[in-house]
């Protein structure tokens, strides 16, 4: 091998490892739940029928601006050319058909994925009420009277029901291996339903960019069987906390990078309270 | 008396912003040092700060959107960088609050003041000579849209020195942006900068709508219209209905900081979804107001260097003008994870991928414009076939995220950055840059060495994909936008990639730069006589270079497309007119220069607070308009020796 064909080869192993890191790592490539796994589906789909016009688009590029380079003996022109009906029918007619296709993958997949729509399963879902704070998560499970800070734990293969509002500024909810994200907005409430198919610990994110302690407003999912799921919660209610208004108006103090904790006793009606009067006490994101 | 001013306001505790404002001050004290001590002022005021030829002004204009360039890639090196070292528990080098900052200035500085006045620069030189005129429809009002730009430009730029800028983002969502969360002076900053530059822009968008549609060389048709005239009036027409908006939107914000209104804020019955509707109603048309002129561009050079008229003109225009329409229709793709029903979701997300059907038809224009023609691979055509290579990906992308499902994983992450850079870098930039170098020697008379442009292409275009590519594949990886550091160490390797190619790109700046020293230093050996180096086709390339300040002599009469390549061929069979007659120019104005410093008076003392200094702002800008309300003595006449002095480069050959 030439040198610089071995330096070729070398830089595309390094490329391929690259994409291949990208594939595999705890991404939105690599679901594990119904809704991830259906919003992968339609990105490979649409991609690979715009690839098929793409791909031709940016050879014939390369081949008609080569071909007809001035210079090309072999080339046949026609300098008068700049019109013809048949070639302007194709030309609107291709992108037409492909935005058909897509068209309809985006309005089925928008019904069908729906974040208010309610997933298909045996069992009810848990009720999760999700409350972005500067710079942390709050997590109510309003049925178990439980809540916890920066740590969200499920059992697998029950569907998650959230709702969500923000107590001050604009944050977007995103487990990225669950699948859709949605905006958490004070003095409303928006609605998200997820699942998780196996048991692990995923990463989970602001994904909407909300002030200095932005980079550090993560959480961590753990997708737990559910003989694990109600152990967790019989330990949280036996050695939690509690979270009274004094108590979350000490979380609404701007922090971040805050540990995992949890609270056993929620005063009720606490979500409707947040959405109710957000912004009661607002971060400073003075300098 | 100086409101929240004092000298606090100096960031004399952060090393880099004090660094970087001691050394800009010291070089403008340099430049005005040099231009005093040489006595340029006489010269540098009558002929340029003062003028109102549109080609002198569409020169500053694109001077300015390169220095602004540079200022814009500083901000992207320092965020790679951060973003390259500051992995696990590494924080870097560049605190949240600083961090923030220069994200917010990158895409403020690179969309207003360096795509939209490049943009605005180009159609400037370019329009009334390609539609065979002697200037814009109102000459005094083309210089103050210029000033208006460059006051917004400065007050940017001074919140580099003085304060500090906002931390919001390129569009300052509240509540974020409001005082309960942004209580400095940042965010006025961003507002006062830019509802005077956006002023600026709206004034020169009313003017080239004017231009187009009222002042074309007799005989020009609309159907005889070259294209980038064309995607100039969709342009300008985006700019006259989507401008209001944005300056409408920011004033409810200003009074909301300001006055305690209740607008966008969490209380009193604001609501921040609106302000989010309302920017993306002007920010989606924004985009198309910044690519359709290019795509004007890459038309013009893909005919000009296939030795081919454009295929499919008239297909050209329709597509053109239905971008123009759609664009309006589209804007809640911005923000499909904002809870909206699927109906909703699903309708904007349809109509967002049919606007890739016109765009897609201009590309199939372009391939079959090269068809059978004879290209010669000149720097311009280099920038123009790695754009429809890269756009096409950049397209691809777009449409994906324009279904609902898809992008509500892609939302906000990274490969939502590389696709917007992928359109932006690979649409605007590669338009702007093929546009500079296509039109540059009928600028200046002499044209750009070509193999550092080439040079420059071939780093703007690796370094491009080195940059980009891996965002996109970041993105997937699950990584967010706006992040100042981040704990996953599987992203590193990509991050260092990508900064490489963040550093391929600064080559690719680098090389235009020299490429415009050296093509000046050697512009003896450059320069063109014929006022036509490229075999043009358009009316533009009929008249000398430099243009005369009154472009034509005698007004050509347009019989077809591509009139100049007609007359080349003795294909226009109408007499040009014997003597010219009188010809007017418009007079050099100060108007535009002294209201911009009006401009800047206002604009600095809201942002701090100085009261009686804004109301002297204000005051002395309605003097000024009113004074020149008065003014009747506009034009002046151009003497017949000067005239006859001007030697035509080309006798249109009558038929």
């Amino acid at each position: 091998m030439r040198p610089e064909m071995r330096v070729a080869a070398k830089a595309c192993v390094l490329v391929l490892a690259l994409v291949e890191s990208a594939c595999g790592a705890s991404g939105v490539l690599d679901p594990h739940g119904p809704i991830g796994g259906a919003e992968r589906t339609i990105l490979f789909d649409a991609t690979a029928i715009m690839l098929a016009v793409v791909v031709p688009v940016i050879l014939a590029t390369g081949v008609f601006a080569w071909w007809f380079r001035a210079g090309n003996r072999k080339a046949r022109r026609d300098l008068e050319w700049s019109y013809s009906g048949r070639i302007e029918f194709v030309v609107w007619a291709i992108p037409a058909l492909v935005v058909l296709f897509l068209g309809g993958i985006a309005w089925i997949g928008s019904h069908d994925l729906d974040p208010r729509a309610p997933l298909h399963a045996s069992s009810a879902p848990i009720e999760v009420e999700v409350v972005s704070l500067d710079w942390k998560w709050l997590f109510i499970y309003p049925d178990l009277g439980i809540a916890s800070v920066n740590r969200l734990v499920a059992p697998v293969g029950t569907p998650l029901h959230f709702r969500l509002t923000s107590a001050g500024v604009m944050n977007s909810f995103f487990i990225p291996q669950l699948g859709s994200q949605i905006y958490t907005m004070a003095g409303m409430a928006t609605e998200l339903n997820l699942q998780a198919d196996d048991q692990g610990i995923f990463a989970g994110l602001s994904a909407q960019f909300s002030g200095d302690g932005f980079s550090d407003m993560r959480f961590d999912v753990a997708a737990v069987t559910p003989q694990a799921f109600a152990q967790w919660v019989d330990e949280t209610r036996a050695h939690g906390g509690s979270l009274g208004p004094k108590e979350y108006t000490e979380l609404t103090r701007p922090t971040s990078k805050d540990a995992p904790r949890t609270f056993a006793a929620v005063s009720p009606k606490l979500f409707e309270a947040i959405l109710a009067t957000p912004g009661a006490a607002p971060g400073e994101n003075s300098k | 008396m100086f409101g929240k001013l004092s000298l606090a306001a100096i960031p004399w505790d952060q090393p880099i912003p004090l660094i970087t404002s001691v050394f800009i001050v010291v070089l403008l004290a340099a430049l005005l040092a040099l231009v005093t001590y040489k006595g340029w002022w006489p010269y540098l005021w009558r002929e340029w700060l003062t003028s109102t030829d549109h080609k002198r002004i569409g020169v500053m204009y694109v001077v300015l959107a390169l220095v602004m360039l540079i200022r814009g890639f500083s901000d992207a090196i320092m965020m790679r960088s951060q973003l390259a070292v500051a992995a696990g528990t590494a924080a870097g080098y560049l605190p949240p609050e600083h961090y923030n900052q220069i994200f917010s200035a990158h895409g403020t500085i690179m969309i207003f003041f360096v795509a939209m006045t490049f943009v605005i620069g180009l159609m400037n030189f370019v329009v009334p000579l390609q539609l065979g005129v002697r200037d814009v429809a109102f000459p005094v009002l083309n210089s103050v849209s210029f000033w208006l730009t460059a006051a917004g430009v400065l007050l940017v730029n001074v919140s580099l020195v003085i304060g500090e800028f906002a931390r919001t983002g390129w569009l300052a969502y509240p509540p974020l942006s409001e005082l309960a969360y942004s209580p400095g002076v940042g965010v006025d900053y961003y507002l006062w900068s830019l509802q005077i530059s956006g002023l600026g822009t709206l004034l020169a968008g009313i003017n080239f709508t004017t231009t187009i549609l009222k002042l074309r060389a007799p005989g020009m048709s609309y159907s005889r219209m070259p294209i980038f005239c064309w995607t100039a009036l969709a342009s300008n027409l985006l700019i006259v209905a989507a401008f209001p908006i944005l300056t409408a939107t920011f004033a409810m914000l200003l009074l909301d900081r300001y006055l305690g209104f209740h607008f966008f804020t969490n209380d009193g019955g604001g609501n921040p979804m609106m302000y989010i509707n309302l920017i993306w109603a002007w920010g989606h048309p924004e985009v198309y107001i910044l690519i359709l002129p290019a795509f004007g561009v890459f038309s013009e050079v893909i005919a000009t260097f296939s030795g081919k008229s454009l295929f499919g003109h008239r297909s050209m225009v329709v597509a053109t003008m239905a971008i123009c329409m759609l664009s309006f229709l589209v804007w809640l793709h911005h923000f499909f994870t904002m809870g909206a029903g699927a109906n909703v979701n699903a309708f904007f997300g349809i109509m967002t991928m049919i606007i890739a059907v016109p765009t897609g038809v201009k590309v199939f224009n372009w391939l079959f414009t090269l068809y059978g023609g004879e290209v010669r691979f000149t720097a311009p055509v280099y920038w123009s076939l790695g754009f429809m290579v890269t756009f096409v990906l950049g397209g691809m992308t777009g449409v994906l995220m324009a279904i609902p499902p898809a992008d509500f994983v892609l939302h906000n992450s990274l490969f939502l950055v590389a696709h917007f850079h992928n359109v932006i870098i690979g649409g605007v930039v590669f338009g702007l840059m093929a546009g500079y170098t296509y039109w540059f020697p009928k600028a200046f008379g002499f044209t750009l060495d070509e193999r550092l442009g080439k040079a420059s292409f071939w780093c703007w275009f690796i370094g491009f994909y080195l940059a980009f590519m891996p965002l996109y594949l970041l993105g997937l990886m699950g990584a967010t936008r706006r992040m100042q550091h981040y704990t996953n160490l599987s992203w590193q390797p990509l991050m260092w990639v990508a900064f490489a190619g963040a550093l391929v790109i600064f080559a690719g700046l680098a090389f235009t730069i020299a490429q415009l020293v050296y093509s000046i230093k050697t512009r003896h050996r450059r320069r063109d006589k014929t006022g036509d180096p490229w075999n043009g086709r358009t009316l533009e390339w009929s008249t000398a270079s430099p243009p005369p300040p009154w472009n034509f002599t005698v007004l050509p009469q347009v019989s077809g497309i591509d009139e100049f390549w007609r007359m080349k061929h003795g294909d226009n069979k109408t007499a040009p007119p014997a003597a010219p007659p009188a010809i007017h120019v418009p007079r050099p104005s100060p108007l535009g220069f002294l209201s911009a410093f009006c401009a800047v008076m206002f604009g600095f003392a809201s942002i701090w607070h100085i009261w009686w200094l804004a109301i002297l702002g204000l005051l002395g800008a309605i003097a000024l308009l009113l004074r020149h309300s008065w003014q009747m003595n506009t034009e002046m006449q151009v003497s017949a020796e000067e005239i006859a002095e001007f030697e035509p480069p080309h006798k249109a050959q009558p038929g």
